[in-house]
């Protein structure tokens, strides 16, 4: 199991309801539900991944982040997940909107463009940064909005959004992900 | 059709208050079921067919001698496992299949009901399907599930008896009845009618039947069950037995003959005043108006689990009609899935080997079932 599961699942409350956006193949959603909380179900646009959750019995609905958060009413889950997914989103200002909509918290995790091998490949390499965390090329790569941690903490400060806790410190250099609990 | 002992009957002796306002009562309700329920009576499955569908819904039909219209999706080891569901289908009532139809003798005058029969809704079909339940002493069942017609009845089902089901699966399906699929319907009724063997639905005081009508309505309705891609693929423009176009009106191109086949078998085995009452009810199907256009209503006292899906080339039933369902649901919080299956071969998809469509409704059904809810 991914440590970064075990980080995000402690700051889930026993038997909340929980949206998962972006669930993947419903690796995190699977230890949730069979750790923390029943009442989780996930929305995710690959339809590969649609087939594994079912195949895992979990309640998943196949949608698009970016259209489809709106059906669901205001304040409707207690906590709403987008594990590692901002980056990759058109707008993602409009999602964190609408995940703090529907949502009475949000976690959301994301890749440390601030992180020290990112500011190092950069710097000594000249490219775009290639890590674990960030495996594609700048021309095949799914993310179009990358950012540090700095900057999120910055833009949730100028939003006025609360962040609750983050499993970093703000430590902007030695964290490849940051993971934060934000509410507004 | 000699029906006789292959058809299981259930006499409903409760009156039944339809929509339209009149009251039937001790009537037919034709059934076949897959599979046995066990003593905890927590494996029963109620699948709803669709248009021209029966209670045959696996195995060999006793009647026409073919496979059963869902032999894909139901029997032992399928997707819908009768090996450990215990599954009834019911023929619709206004069908031809043994449930109380058109073809069904009037008392009053000893002949047929022809279109005298009252009409029928998908909310009649399911009141008098719930018959079943009561009949088998089961008092929840595991599933609910059906494709297309047999969708909306698995929505109308979890509305009128929000807590007599676990789990539902509508399929390729729609909570209100388009204008495009009220016209497609049309279409079919009036080729029934325009056939001058219809007589105004006593046809069968006559002995001749209008089945070049029928045949016409099918030839018509099974084209929308198809997709532009999946028709040229199979069909292209290739022709039937003949090296050459003939200049006639003969059924040069593969197509032309594939249909008339359609055309020509379906007649054989339903009956035209049945394809207009099930037809109407269809387009008399609006969940939403029925919940003065709230849908969400229409879930509020359930508590099933419900599981959408549709079809990337179903454009009789497009994803979009089932996602609204999706987002009623999620308006209030129901536990809801939903899955769009891609497959070229159209509406047709949930009654055809489509396996990514039959592993979600295989796991679906097994992990929930297992679970405590």
């Amino acid at each position: 199991m991914k440590k970064e599961f075990n980080i995000i699942a402690k700051l889930i409350k026993k038997d909340s309801k929980v949206l998962d956006v972006g669930c993947g193949d419903g690796q995190l959603m699977k230890y949730i539900y069979e750790n923390i909380t029943k009442d989780i179900r996930g929305l995710e646009i690959s339809k590969n991944n649609v087939q594994k959750c079912i195949e895992k019995g979990l309640t998943v609905i196949e949608g698009d982040a970016e259209k489809d958060l709106k059906q669901f009413p205001i304040l409707s889950f207690d906590y709403v997940i987008l594990s590692q997914t901002l980056q990759a989103f058109l707008d993602p200002e409009n999602v964190i909107n609408e995940l703090l909509r529907i949502g009475k918290k949000a976690i959301v995790t994301i890749p440390n463009f601030g992180y020290w091998k990112v500011r190092m490949h950069l710097l000594l390499k000249g490219t775009m940064p290639v890590t674990n965390n960030l495996p594609n090329e700048w021309y095949n790569t799914p993310n179009l909005h990358m950012c540090t941690i700095k900057d999120f903490e910055n833009y949730c400060n100028k939003k006025k959004i609360t962040i609750n806790s983050s499993n970093l410190n703000f430590q902007n250099i030695f964290s490849e992900l940051g993971i934060f609990l934000i509410e507004k | 059709m000699n029906k006789g002992e292959k058809v299981k009957n259930l006499i409903v002796d409760k009156p039944l208050k339809l929509d339209c306002g009149k009251t039937i009562v001790n009537f037919p309700l034709a059934y076949e079921t897959y599979g046995q329920l066990n003593e905890k009576k927590d494996n029963a499955i109620l699948a709803f067919h669709a248009l021209t569908g029966d209670q045959f819904a696996s195995g060999i039909n006793p009647i026409t001698k073919k496979e059963g219209w869902w032999s894909y999706a139901l029997g032992p080891g399928k997707a819908i496992d009768t090996n450990k569901y215990f599954v009834i289908c019911a023929n619709v009532i206004g069908g031809c299949m043994g449930s109380y139809g058109p073809s069904n003798i009037n008392p009053e005058n000893q002949k047929p009901f022809g279109t005298n029969f009252p009409i029928i809704t998908i909310n009649d079909m399911v009141n008098a399907q719930y018959h079943l339940l009561e009949f088998f002493k089961i008092d929840k069942l595991f599933s609910v599930v059906g494709g297309s017609m047999g969708g909306m009845q698995v929505l109308q089902f979890v509305s009128n008896f929000p807590n007599k089901s676990r789990t539902a699966i509508p399929i390729a399906c729609t909570a209100s009845h388009s204008a495009q699929n009220i016209a497609l319907n049309e279409l079919g009724r009036q080729s029934i009618m325009a056939d001058h063997n219809w007589s105004n639905g006593f046809y069968e005081e006559n002995k001749k039947l209008p089945d070049k009508g029928l045949a016409v309505a099918r030839m018509a309705a099974h084209i929308t069950y198809l997709s532009k891609k999946g028709l040229q693929e199979k069909f292209g423009r290739k022709l039937q037995e003949r090296d050459d176009l003939k200049f006639s009106f003969d059924a040069d191109f593969q197509i032309e003959s594939y249909l008339r086949y359609q055309g020509s078998v379906f007649v054989d085995r339903f009956d035209a005043n049945s394809y207009l009452y099930i037809t109407r009810a269809m387009d008399y199907f609006d969940l939403t108006k029925q919940f003065n256009g709230n849908l969400s209503k229409a879930f509020e006292k359930s508590e099933t689990k419900f599981f959408i899906i549709s079809f990337t080339s179903d454009w009789l039933y497009p994803t979009s009609e089932n996602r609204d369902i999706v987002i009623a649901l999620n308006a209030i919080g129901k536990d809801v899935g939903f899955a769009e299956i891609t497959s070229d071969k159209g509406h047709d998809s949930f009654l055809l080997d489509v396996p990514d469509f039959l592993n979600a409704v295989k796991n679906f059904l097994n992990t929930s079932y297992y679970k405590k809810i």
